[in-house]
């Protein structure tokens, strides 16, 4: 090779880098700046898409709104791939950005985990709305993950009800199967821990089949359970993972109607192409479901999209995935008023303050019938101590052609999940030597 | 009984949809020494191709009729894929001949990366269905015999029996026609080929346009049986033990492979995962191959390795 | 002219026999350690550090290693992901389950066990050989990323199965910022690249050169593959388990099995052969590369896209990113099959002469 061309082209590369890398930082006062941590590519794609469409929809449409109290809410999006090391290298990248991140959400179990370490040295909360760890509810001990309206152990709990209403009671549960079949990461392991304990207290009996990444290969958990024949079948998957799983049900004979997925396994792009074989299958519900008919996607539709300024296809407006990141969006612009309300109106709020709007959120059912998100979600009232907030969650039902609600609202028993939740963050406060904070230091 | 019976009729199942992908692997590394690691990203365009094809060419044509939709799809991306074969041949490995193994396994890996770009940003990175009318409800059989019966999985049958139908096609291709003749002559010595006169360069590229079809045969059953996705490429590190199993070299060796690994994991993760927590099929599958290299190391019907000094 | 060694007169054993035997060479790598250790500091923000260069400097070091084994053993492998992920559970059970045991020591005793387990592993290359060999590797990847996803007691029996430490401390030094971190990778990766460099050109190195060129020749004259293999494997995997503590303690802080993927491994291969085979310092061109690469292109497409006044779309910026990063490698590989290193020398060459190159 020519090595004059290719110092040329270093060196041109070399300033272009410089350029990229330090781009000017525009700072202006009134805006308050979210990275969208997101995934768009690969394995996860058809799933996280969504998700990132409906966040950044809802951040349009509090600015069409007129932003809260006048601030403006600007974003960026950055492309982890679902991979651990390209989100930690987007969160450095977008931290600083436009005078500081407000939250960061990294939309994946693995980035949650780094981010828990980086997060509190730069105060910025980490929010993780139905994912993350579960421990971290325990917001003196995790001060800055806010596991918003629900968590993996709230999830399986929901269903362990559910499941018990079915059969009549959980006394009927003793000497029943149930079998988890679950994405091997920390994602997957997540509700182990829960089902465990709530099968010692109801004598039911917990099978762990794991399928690893990305799980188009489960040919022989199937067979697993066509030789075990568990009374139920709990889905942990995502992505690619969830419809092979029901077409390999459907494969063997096993019935969808017993099949129960978590929230994250409960969208469309996981039923979609299997269509009519998924009828049957239910998931839970995180709080909302497909809500094509609710207001706030109304005013989506009409103040967005119909002017052509919406982001992704129009046919995904309100599905499942796009709702949740609706709903993380609308948490988040509520924390910012919160927040506004004790740090100045009209002003942009540090990470520091936006943890104190977090923990002060009081969204209740008026509120939330105001942002159009009337019977789309319950309220939302978090505390220092409790970064979840609220830990109801429905079922909802795949009838071959939409996702339809099957049951009445339940809420996680505190009873079982905070002895679970206090045990597991001691132990990682040990481990990190971290002091618990005190009712005290929350009202700082 | 009827259970083990199950999960090995299972076994077998995926073991011939391995060998399929197995197979793009053997066919370019026979001809041409290169240990092809784009062969999963072949696949996953193939299928990314099909299932989008058939969904754009009724919305073209105006037309309405699966099953024409399906078939000008398959022409249409066989196309496509001769289109990527000749490509890669042309524009990269062509410039390569020579190198070391591992300087082209790396290259193959690039285009890999390129080929799983492109892929994405012509047919979009969402879920993708091919219905190409495999059958999804499964079948008892043999009920009579054995209490509960034996299920079976229809559209595994006739996966295997495509794949089956494809090797066939594929060793009257090398035993019986001039070009396969021609092509196991390069297989054998490459110098010695090109001094009886055998173009070297046109061979290279129809081994790539033979494993470009195959790829599609391997996308549209996967891509039927999963749905075309991104994690489809994934397909080639489950091929990889099937391959150096059955020896480098060896068609037959890709089928006999494929049913190895094919069994041998589904066996070891039904019977063996219980007791240690499960999920064990994949490394499993590499520790089988790695205990067989032991005792064979070209693999069962590869070609002996000499050494001289 | 720069590098003309003429008139440079050895008169010792001694001064033949330094690492770098050139005095130009010797004042040019002190006066890029120095900057490292003292410029990059005063220069550099906080982005670049944590982003950049930390990932950089750990995985240079686990390039090194895998150049040991691929570049000068010649044994290719596809599980140096699996070293790293060793080490790095190895170091933490050391770190929780022994009292008072300091972080450094946890981590080279990290890399140790990584060493062990590198020889069992390893064991198959004594009878399988070139392909067959790199995919049998991939035996070691899975099994260990099974294991340490599976086998409860290796997570300190976390229900989710990823593990956490705390900042390290060494001496009274608490290494928590991002300067703190770069100087600890710093320091590490230069003692272990003038190891590196030392080992290679002494007897052992000479062997699993041997080896590499031809191994039956080799054995005819009296090397024993058997020592000769295990030590490459043993050493390159020591080198990558260090790199994996690191990785896990000093860059994420918190990680799971996932960190150690079977991508890894094929990222830190690329590196090597990028790099070039059997050259230390193309460990490092191939880390920056790989490293930079991607980052660079990725907010580099959004910045063109803007120039231009469209707003490009992530998804489309990356998959133009994943399109040009594998394009960029087969245009290397087919211009300089030798990698960046081999680039570097010939520049050198030609630096000899200028500017009268006749």
């Amino acid at each position: 090779m020519n090595l004059r061309k290719l110092a040329i082209a270093a060196s041109v590369s070399a300033i272009g880098l410089s350029a990229a890398l330090v781009s000017p930082a525009a700072t202006a006062a009134e805006e308050q700046f979210f990275p969208v941590l997101a995934y768009r590519t690969g394995a996860y794609a058809p799933n996280g898409a969504p998700w990132a469409n409906g966040f950044v929809d809802y951040m349009k449409l509090a600015n069409v709104r007129g932003g809260v109290n006048g601030v403006k809410m600007i974003w960026e999006e950055c492309e982890t791939a679902y991979a651990t090391d390209r989100g930690v290298e987007c969160y450095e990248r977008l931290k600083a950005k436009h005078g500081g991140a407000t939250a960061v959400q990294p939309l994946s179990t693995g980035i949650t985990f780094a981010l828990t370490e980086k997060a509190p040295v730069d105060k910025i909360p980490v929010i993780t709305a139905g994912y993350g760890r579960s421990e971290s509810q325990n917001g003196a001990v995790f001060g800055w993950n806010f596991p918003l309206v629900g968590t993996y152990w709230s999830g399986a709990d929901v269903l362990v009800q559910h499941i018990a209403k079915k059969e009549g009671g959980f006394d009927k549960l003793k000497g029943k199967k149930i079998a988890l079949v679950y994405h091997d990461s920390p994602y997957g392991k997540e509700p182990i821990a829960l089902l465990q304990e709530r099968g010692k207290m109801h004598g039911f009996d917990v099978s762990l089949l794991p399928v690893a990444h990305p799980g188009v290969e489960q040919k022989a958990t199937w067979l697993q359970i066509r030789q075990n024949k568990p009374d139920y079948v709990f889905l942990w998957g995502w992505g690619v993972m969830n419809s092979t799983a029901i077409k390999e049900a459907q494969a063997t004979g096993y019935p969808r109607e017993k099949m129960y997925g978590v929230w994250w396994s409960g969208a469309e792009p996981d039923v979609k192409d299997v269509g009519e074989g998924a009828k049957g299958y239910s998931a839970l519900a995180m709080q909302h479901g497909a809500e094509p008919n609710s207001k706030v996607i109304k005013e989506v539709l009409a103040s967005l999209h119909a002017k052509g300024q919406g982001t992704g296809p129009k046919e995904e407006v309100g599905q499942v995935l796009y709702m949740r990141g609706l709903i993380s969006a609308m948490v988040q612009t509520e924390a910012v008023r919160v927040a506004q309300g004790r740090y100045g109106k009209g002003k942009r709020i540090t990470g520091e303050q936006m943890r104190w709007g977090l923990e002060n959120l009081n969204l209740d059912q008026k509120t939330l019938d105001a942002l159009g998100f009337a019977g789309v979600m319950r309220p939302v009232h978090t505390t220092c101590i409790d970064h979840m907030g609220s830990g109801f969650a429905r079922i909802h039902t795949w009838d071959g052609k939409k996702w339809n609600f099957s049951s009445d609202w339940y809420e996680a028993d505190q009873k079982v999940l905070r002895p679970m939740v206090m045990l597991a963050s001691a132990k990682y406060a040990s481990e990190k030597k971290i002091t618990p904070r005190t009712p005290e230091d929350c009202k700082k | 009984m009827a259970f083990f019976i199950e999960t090995l009729l299972g076994g077998l199942m995926s073991g011939m949809l391995y060998s399929l992908v197995a197979l793009g692997f053997v066919l370019i590394y026979k001809a041409s020494g290169v240990f092809n690691f784009a062969q999963g990203a072949m696949v996953l365009f193939a299928a990314l191709s099909m299932a989008r094809f058939s969904e754009w060419i009724p919305e073209w044509l105006g037309m309405d009729n699966l099953f024409m939709a399906n078939l000008l799809a398959i022409v249409v991306s066989a196309l496509v894929m001769l289109a990527v074969a000749w490509l890669i041949e042309y524009l990269v490995l062509r410039h390569l001949v020579n190198q070391e193994g591992a300087t082209l396994l790396m290259a193959t890996l690039g285009i890999g990366y390129f080929l799983d770009g492109v892929g994405q940003t012509i047919f979009g990175s969402d879920i993708y269905k091919i219905d190409v009318g495999m059958p999804k409800e499964p079948v008892m059989m043999l009920e009579s015999v054995f209490e509960g019966g034996i299920l079976i999985n229809k559209e595994d049958f006739v996966a295997a029996f495509i794949a089956a139908m494809l090797v066939l096609a594929l060793t009257i291709f090398f035993q019986k026609t001039a070009t396969g003749r021609a092509l196991r002559a390069v297989a054998d010595d490459h110098q010695a080929a090109q001094s009886i006169g055998i173009p070297l360069g046109r061979i290279w590229v129809i081994v790539w346009c033979v494993a470009g079809l195959t790829a599609l045969v391997a996308g549209i059953i996967w891509g039927s049986k999963l749905g075309a996705q991104f994690s489809l490429s994934t397909v080639a590190l489950r091929a990889l033990p099937v391959v150096i199993l059955g020896g480098l070299t060896s068609v037959p060796g890709a089928i006999l492979g494929g049913l190895i690994i094919g069994v041998g994991e589904k066996l070891s993760e039904v019977y063996l995962g219980p007791y240690v927590g499960g999920g064990i099929e994949i490394w499993f599958a590499y520790m089988l191959a790695l205990v067989f290299l032991l005792f064979r190391p070209q693999g069962l019907f590869g070609e002996k390795i000499i050494d001289r000094v | 002219m720069f590098y003309r060694e003429n008139g440079q007169f050895k008169t010792t054993y001694q001064s033949d026999q330094q690492i770098f035997a050139i005095p130009q060479d010797r004042w040019a790598i002190l006066a890029i350690i120095a900057f490292a250790f003292i410029g990059i500091p005063l220069l550099v923000d906080e982005y670049l550090f944590r982003a950049i260069l930390i990932p950089f400097l750990i995985l240079s070091l686990a390039a090194l290693g895998v150049n040991i084994l691929v570049g000068y053993c010649g044994q290719i492998t596809l599980g140096a992901g699996a070293s790293m992920a060793v080490g790095a559970y190895a170091a933490y059970n050391f770190l929780i389950r022994v009292d008072g045991m300091p972080a450094l020591a946890a981590i080279l005793l990290g890399g140790i066990v990584a060493a062990a387990a590198g020889i069992v592993f390893g064991a198959p290359s004594l009878r399988v050989r070139g392909l067959y060999l790199a995919v049998a590797t991939l035996a070691a990847q899975f099994f260990w990323d099974w294991a340490f996803l599976r086998i409860k007691w290796f997570t300190n029996n976390a229900s989710s199965g990823s593990v956490s430490v705390a900042d390290i401390n060494l001496l009274g030094w608490t290494i928590s910022s991002p300067t703190d971190k770069y100087l600890f990778c710093l320091g590490i990766l230069v003692v272990f690249s003038l190891a590196a460099k030392n080992l290679v050109r002494g007897a052992i190195g000479r062997q699993w050169m041997a080896i590499r060129d031809m191994d039956v020749a080799a054995t005819v004259i009296g090397i024993r593959p058997m020592y000769a293999k295990l030590s490459a494997f043993a050493v390159s995997s020591f080198y990558l388990g260090v790199a994996g503590a690191l990785w896990g303690f000093v860059h994420l802080g918190s990680w799971e099995p996932a960190a150690f993927s079977i991508d890894r491994s094929f990222q830190l291969l690329f590196m090597v052969i990028i790099g070039g085979m059997g050259a230390i310092a193309g460990s490092f061109f191939g880390a920056a590369f790989i490293v930079v690469l991607p980052i660079f292109l990725n907010q580099m497409l959004a910045l063109v896209g803007g120039w231009f006044g469209v707003e490009v779309s992530i998804a489309l910026v990356s998959h133009i990113e994943i399109m040009v990063f594998g394009a960029l490698i087969v245009f290397f590989l087919i211009v300089e099959p030798h990698g960046i290193a081999r680039l570097w020398s010939t520049g050198r060459e030609k630096l000899r002469l200028w500017p009268f190159p006749h």
